[in-house]
């Protein structure tokens, strides 16, 4: 197994490059993590971005579609969206775009709040042809293949390691 | 109700989870910490808000209370909304069971009605146990208040309520005072504290009104309140349960409120920082003075909220464990299946 970092602060820098240039993000936009590798990485583009609004937490757990096999998670803790969801641009942010499943139960919960007026996925890495559900990312760090996973570690310092599978080395 | 008490490991499924919820008696610290934890997870720690959650979506929960409550039933049902849940609550007194239907025809009728979890209430000792052995092996019970015998959502939801302001249970003394005879509150409450090993746990109130061998409980008993309250941490009241009581066991409401009623004064004997708790409903001049219950140390109506919390936990916990269970017997299953395989292949290459 072959293990290789990856260069975060610098994927990060031009992660909020990108969202600079989306024009409806002018005007204080207002970010969500995903608990707990993308509430990581949001905070450092909410602190690179100096947006004015606190980030917004939110844990998928009770919106996962396998309750009915898993059962509760025991880390779960309750999401804090600290303003008003209506009418808003989101910024949603995670760590890795793997099945489309967390972003679908993101979705979910992010609706029960209220009726964002757009909601953009920024993923820092993207796993590319694995998807279950059809969901793209607007702006991403770093794109991988299927076989290749992920090492996250955080939040200080902030480390991934992409990790190649045996299927890739075999 | 014919049948006895059933030991406590009845509610607990083969990998010792909670299957059902009829009592704390024979439960683990750890079965309690996890109810409090995930009751916390429930909570937005900011502003004490309590969201909808879908994991109970699909499921069907029915509340089934033989005996008047308002407290109880509603915040059971606001918890089973969150929840997502579907649900329905029957008020039993008014329906079949009057017109001759024993209770478990009743029972049984509305399991056929697809129930997946029955929440009890029954003046009966014994009754959520009586129903839990009867039900079908995927429907859950929960016990919403038996006879005098324990409610044990009542008791989470207090020891929330403590840990909330308080912290770790195990430093605390914990006083409890009034009915302690009558009352499933009460009996509920010292398992809870004994079981989270509180420092001290006193009962304060009247002879009249204390079971024969409190000690037997692990209680400090007191029959006075200005040695009962003195540095106290925690002070729970309880109500006087006048409909429970069979005999004159006190002179008078009057009189009681005298002796062991709150008021300011006594509560100056406590911890200052202590907090004032009570169950609901409050009898106002009775157990408690009306500035103690609307005073800065009460957390009364803050237990109301928590009790929402406590009660989704309680049943979220249960659901999941039964999916967990479940999932756990089918990878033995299959387990078992690849090691057949694996024999018969054996077999083959011997022969």
């Amino acid at each position: 197994m072959t293990e290789l970092d990856i260069d975060v602060p610098q994927l990060i820098t031009q992660i909020c490059e990108q969202i600079k240039q989306k024009p409806m993000f002018a005007q204080s936009p207002k970010m969500i993590g995903i608990r707990t590798g993308g509430e990581w990485i949001a905070q450092k583009i909410h602190q690179q971005l100096e947006l004015s609004d606190e980030l917004g937490v939110i844990d998928i757990n009770f919106y996962r579609d396998d309750f009915s096999k898993t059962g509760l998670n025991p880390t779960v803790k309750p999401s804090h969206i600290p303003w008003d969801v209506d009418n808003q641009h989101i910024i949603l942010v995670d760590d890795v775009l793997y099945t489309g499943r967390t972003t679908r139960a993101a979705l979910n919960e992010i609706f029960d709040y209220g009726r964002p007026a757009s909601v953009t996925l920024v993923t820092l890495v993207d796993r590319k042809g694995c998807r279950e559900l059809p969901f793209q990312a607007d702006i991403i760090g770093e794109s991988l293949e299927c076989s290749q996973t992920i090492k996250l570690t955080g939040p200080e310092p902030l480390k991934v390691t992409i990790l190649e599978t045996q299927e890739e080395t075999a | 109700m014919s049948s006895k008490l059933a030991g406590p490991n009845i509610q607990l499924n083969e990998l010792g989870k909670l299957k059902h919820f009829l009592t704390l008696e024979g439960l683990k610290a750890h079965h309690l910490t996890e109810i409090l934890d995930t009751a916390e997870s429930f909570i937005n720690p900011v502003t004490n808000e309590i969201k909808k959650v879908p994991i109970l979506r699909g499921k069907s929960i029915m509340n089934l209370f033989f005996e008047p409550s308002t407290r109880t039933r509603t915040t059971f049902e606001i918890a089973e909304k969150r929840l997502s849940a579907d649900i329905e609550s029957l008020d039993i007194q008014t329906s079949a069971t009057k017109k001759g239907e024993s209770l478990l025809d009743t029972l049984w009728n509305l399991q056929a009605m697809q129930a997946d979890m029955f929440v009890i209430r029954h003046a009966e000792s014994g009754a959520a146990h009586f129903f839990s052995q009867h039900v079908a092996p995927h429907v859950h019970v929960m016990n919403a208040g038996d006879g005098q015998h324990a409610h044990p959502t009542q008791a989470m939801l207090d020891m929330y309520t403590i840990r909330k302001h308080k912290g770790d249970i195990y430093d605390l003394t914990v006083a409890i005072i009034g009915d302690v005879l009558h009352s499933r509150v009460v009996r509920s409450q010292i398992q809870a504290l004994s079981i989270l090993e509180a420092r001290e746990i006193r009962v304060i109130g009247p002879k009249t009104l204390m079971p024969e061998s409190p000690e037997a409980l692990g209680v400090h008993v007191y029959h006075n309140m200005e040695e009962g309250l003195k540095d106290v941490d925690v002070i729970i009241m309880v109500r006087l349960q006048n409909e429970r009581m069979t005999s004159a066991l006190i002179p008078s409401e009057k009189e009681f409120f005298k002796v062991y009623g709150l008021t300011e004064e006594r509560l100056a004997l406590a911890k200052p920082d202590a907090i004032v708790m009570h169950p609901g409903p409050i009898n106002r001049g009775v157990e408690i003075d009306s500035a103690v219950a609307d005073g800065s140390q009460s957390v009364i109506l803050e237990q109301v909220t928590y009790g929402i919390a406590v009660r989704m936990a309680v049943m979220a916990i249960i659901m999941s464990n039964a999916a967990q269970l479940s999932q756990h017997k089918l990878e033995q299953e299959q387990q078992a299946n690849l090691d057949l395989i694996e024999q018969n292949n054996q077999a083959e290459g011997t022969l």
